[in-house]
């Protein structure tokens, strides 16, 4: 059983303050867990804001370094992947997805050029047509087609779309592992399960294995195989998905649970204000 | 093309005077190859006489008719101007978008150099530069030494562009999809500073085509090649104001100041739609 | 002053209207983006026909995606129109005015914001001043408008946020020493202090975590309950709708497709449209696969023809491309706007921008 990403430890420090007063600030603070990569699955990572979600999303992207701790891709230390070629090895095999699709697109720049790019570099696509072929035979995987998307720029998409064709780019490269930062907080109401069914879909069909970070418990229950909670840079709880977010364990996670907002209970306006703060308050 | 030339020509008035006075001026340039008189001689009509019907800008002491001279002298300081305005552009991007995509320790290399060259002071160096070249002094290479002394503000100006550009999530992307550094700086980024080079690439026609007047009027450049600059020289060294020749000085400076008054103009009304802002809500239009 | 109804001066006189007179009533408005510049021409018709009514003491959710319209309809409502956007017709109807907002005069504007007329938005924690303590927003924002002295006034605010579990330490607090959260619960307190008859709220928890999102949608449903204040509650998330909301309103490209309470919105989803967005909410508990609806939202500068759902809808036919329906009100307090589920409903047709604005000159000139 071998291991696709290990995290070993990971804490990542950040040093804040100026002349006078410096102090520090752990973003991630011990985390630790593993992926399999012959059992793609997909590893949901919750928390709110300030949990250190993101940061820890950008250290396994080899975007930023740990402090202390490593992440290992396929056994090899990523902080020992300096090189050009080793760069571009890692990046064929583990892409990001983003938050907001307008942000990730270039708005001035068409879309295409992006799949175009990834297709030459990482497929191994040498002139127009095989790089047309690549983009295609990608955006075909997430259920657009090249002609929907050639020659457009960012705002002549939906939202919807637009995600889709980055998820797109990220395909090209026929990737091992994608992680995905928030890929639907931005979406329509209408076009989220779209994406969502697709993530099943690339893990179900291609096989590809995805880290889904989000603060959306209720997405993350319909298609995430284990979560990771975590809370102010730690991990509170984790585990089986089913099991971990039908029976949380932990009192953070339990308040997470209650906190979300059912549509089960429509017009009944049961919110109280009091109860929740008090549990707040005991969560520390 | 022509759409959009004519609506900024109707709804923008500042466009609108700053493309007609830089027309001229254009004009008034390529004027002077149709010179009938070759302008480097002297004498060719008779000296001081007044604006008049035959001279429609009088004629200056050296026996040239002034009309003609200028616009050979405008040829010259625009084509100096925008040579230096070219050059420096080209390294303040460089380095601009270099150092602020790269950060580390290239960024702190580069802006000594570039902090270094902004302390230097421009005119006594260009005095010494002009003492040590003395006989091998030509206008290509002042236009070089003014080039090298005139870009790091705007390298400064353009690389905090290019840090804040490489925090977006775009430029991840263009990592993870394989786009070589250069690529993703001249493709990516380089849109969103280009209302940055607009702007300072007419402030620096300004100041070139300025001190080259200052470095003329003292007499250090070439004096026999018609500037604006060379054109006041003369006229100073002929005591043109005291001997009542007024049309010889006022044409050169009342043609400059245009040029700069038309070139600010156009800077600042293109710069409102080269914005990528500007241009993104346009753009959404265009559906 | 005429223009104002009973209040005056004085803050907060005990008991509202007690007539049966709705809140707001809003009539056939329309607000379309107009532009042209730079080779460019476009008009967005962002806001196309509306007609809607807010009770007294309700919560009115209006729900919709991105880019339907529903933020150009705040403004409008709020009156905050700037060009490019115009009001090309209509009427808005508060109860505290007695005439059309549009025909109020800027004076009058001024007494009636904050005072009958608030609103909380989306990027409400930044409304607070950052350079200066909370207690100054307070001061800038509400003190003009209660008459009181100033000792007076600041016993009110506190007894304000005491009612609303706010430690009054917020107000010699900063902006950012503040949470995201607790900044959104102050603006609410902002806007609610001088206990106005109609609050606006645009996404005003929408860039909040989940669990400081449940407390402040609690301490919004408390401020109305005890203040008995009408809201417009805009967002795009369901759930939201559904545990804050009275009455539902799903908005569509700029226009209305359902209205109804919001019990029976849920569980009885009437337009193909809200049936697809509550069939497709994900819940914890819920496995489920849940089906995607085809195509995207449309632009509102070039909308379909006809009901401009038509393209993504599973019971179109030849008549919704060709015209769209008019809301229909099909059961007591439910309105849909739907050929396939209500063969009665009316056509309406759409109306180009020269004539509704040549009409709306023509009434202003008869109106005078």
């Amino acid at each position: 059983m071998s291991e696709l990403l290990v995290a070993d430890h990971v804490t990542r420090i950040f040093s804040m303050g100026g002349l006078f007063s410096r102090g520090t600030f752990r973003a991630v603070d011990d985390v630790s867990f593993s992926l399999d990569s012959d059992k793609p699955e997909i590893f949901a990572i919750i928390g709110e804001s300030g949990s250190g979600k993101t940061t820890l999303a950008r250290i396994i992207l080899n975007t930023l370094a740990p402090s202390q701790g490593a992440i290992r891709f396929r056994g090899k230390d990523l902080a020992a992947a300096r090189g050009h070629r080793e760069r571009l090895d890692f990046m064929r095999q583990v892409q990001p997805i983003f938050q907001n699709p307008f942000e990730a697109f270039n708005p001035l720049k068409r879309v295409d050029r992006y799949l175009y790019a990834s297709a030459a570099r990482f497929a191994g696509a040498r002139g127009q047509e095989e790089r047309d072929a690549k983009a295609n035979e990608a955006l075909q995987k997430v259920g657009l087609s090249l002609e929907e998307v050639k020659g457009r720029f960012p705002h002549e998409l939906s939202g919807g779309q637009l995600q889709r064709a980055a998820i797109a780019r990220a395909l090209v490269s026929s990737p091992a592992l994608i992680i995905a930062d928030e890929p639907v907080s931005m979406v329509d109401a209408s076009l989220r399960m779209s994406i969502v069914n697709l993530f099943k879909s690339l893990r179900d069909d291609l096989k590809v294995s995805i880290i889904y970070i989000t603060h959306d418990l209720a997405t993350a229950y319909y298609i995430s195989d284990r979560v990771m909670i975590m809370r102010r840079g730690k991990v509170v709880e984790a585990g089986d998905a089913h099991v971990v977010l039908a029976n949380p364990q932990h009192p953070y996670t339990k308040l997470l649970r209650d906190s979300v907002l059912s549509p089960d209970d429509a017009g009944t306006g049961r919110l109280t204000a009091e109860s929740r703060m008090a549990e707040e308050e005991a969560v520390g | 093309m022509l759409r959009i030339l004519r609506d900024l020509f109707r709804y923008n008035r500042e466009f609108a005077i700053g493309a007609t006075l830089v027309l001229m001026i254009v004009a008034l340039s390529v004027a002077s190859f149709f010179s009938p008189y070759p302008t480097l001689s002297t004498y060719v009509v008779p000296p001081d006489i007044p604006p008049s019907w035959a001279y429609p800008l009088g004629t200056n002491s050296r026996g040239q008719d002034v009309f003609w001279q200028l616009s050979a002298s405008m040829r010259n300081s625009l084509l100096f101007g925008i040579s230096v305005a070219f050059i420096s552009r080209i390294i303040s991007l460089v380095v601009g978008l270099t150092s602020g995509y790269l950060g580390g320790f290239a960024d702190r290399v580069l802006m000594s150099i570039n902090d270094t060259f902004v302390v230097m002071p421009l005119f006594p160096i260009l005095m010494l530069f002009f003492f040590l070249m003395h006989d091998n002094m030509s206008w290509p290479l002042l236009a070089l030494a003014m080039a090298a002394l005139g870009w790091p503000y705007d390298a400064r100006l353009i690389r905090s562009v290019a840090l804040s550009l490489r925090t977006r999530e775009f430029t991840t992307q263009s990592v993870f999809s394989g786009m070589s550094t250069p690529r993703i700086l001249i493709e990516e980024h380089l849109p969103y500073v280009l209302p940055i080079v607009f702007a300072t690439t007419m402030n620096n026609i300004n100041w070139s085509i300025g001190l080259e007047v200052t470095l003329s009027v003292i007499g250090i450049t070439n004096i026999e090649t018609p500037t604006i600059g060379t054109m006041i020289y003369w006229a100073n060294q002929h005591t043109a104001m005291v001997a009542g020749v007024w049309w010889w000085v006022l044409a050169p400076v009342a043609t400059v100041v245009m040029t700069f008054i038309g070139l600010f103009l156009l800077a600042v009304s293109m710069n409102e739609y080269i914005d990528p802002r500007s241009r993104l809500a346009r753009m959404e239009g265009s559906r | 002053m005429a223009a104002l109804r009973g209040n005056g001066n004085s803050w907060r006189e005990a008991g509202g209207d007690g007539s049966a007179e709705p809140a707001l009533k809003v009539e056939g408005l329309r607000a379309y983006y107009l532009m042209a510049y730079y080779g460019v021409e476009r008009e967005v018709r962002a806001v196309d026909d509306i007609t809607l009514t807010v009770n007294k003491d309700e919560i009115y959710g209006l729900a919709g995606e991105s880019s339907c319209g529903k933020t150009t309809f705040i403004k409008t409502i709020a009156r905050a129109v700037r060009p490019p956007l115009e009001v090309l017709g209509g009427t808005i109807k508060y109860s505290f005015l007695d005439r059309n907002l549009y025909d109020v005069d800027e004076d009058t504007l001024a007494d009636i914001r904050w005072s009958h007329l608030s609103c909380v938005l989306q990027g409400s924690m930044n409304v607070l001043n950052p350079v200066r303590r909370v207690r100054k927003s307070f001061l800038d924002f509400a003190y003009p408008h209660m008459g009181l002295s100033k000792k007076d006034f600041f016993k009110a605010v506190n007894h304000h946020l005491d009612r609303l579990r706010l430690s009054p330490d917020v107000l010699s607090a900063y902006p950012h020493e503040l949470s995201g959260g607790m900044r959104q619960r102050v603006a609410i307190a902002l806007a609610t202090v001088c206990e106005p008859e109609f609050v606006i709220a645009d996404e005003p928890t929408t860039a909040l975590d989940v669990v400081v999102q449940r407390d402040v949608l609690a301490m919004i449903l408390e401020a109305q309950q005890q203040f008995g204040s009408s809201m417009i509650f805009v967002t795009h998330d369901l759930t939201v709708h559904a545990n804050i909301a009275n009455r539902l309103g799903i908005m569509y490209a700029g226009r209305l497709v359902e209205e109804g309470p919001t019990a029976e919105v849920f569980h009885e989803p009437l337009h193909p449209y809200t049936s697809h967005l509550i069939a497709s909410l994900p819940r914890i508990g819920d496995l489920k696969p849940k089906a995607a609806l085809p195509g995207a939202p449309p632009s509102l500068a070039d909308p379909p023809s006809g009901c401009r759902f038509h393209p993504r809808c599973s019971l179109a036919m030849d008549i919704c491309r060709e015209s769209h329906p008019a809301m229909t009100t099909v059961a007591p307090g439910r309105r849909i706007a739907c050929f396939a589920v209500d063969p009665t409903a009316k056509a309406a047709g759409d109306i180009p921008v020269a004539q509704i604005a040549s009409e709306a000159d023509a009434a202003a000139r008869l109106g005078q």
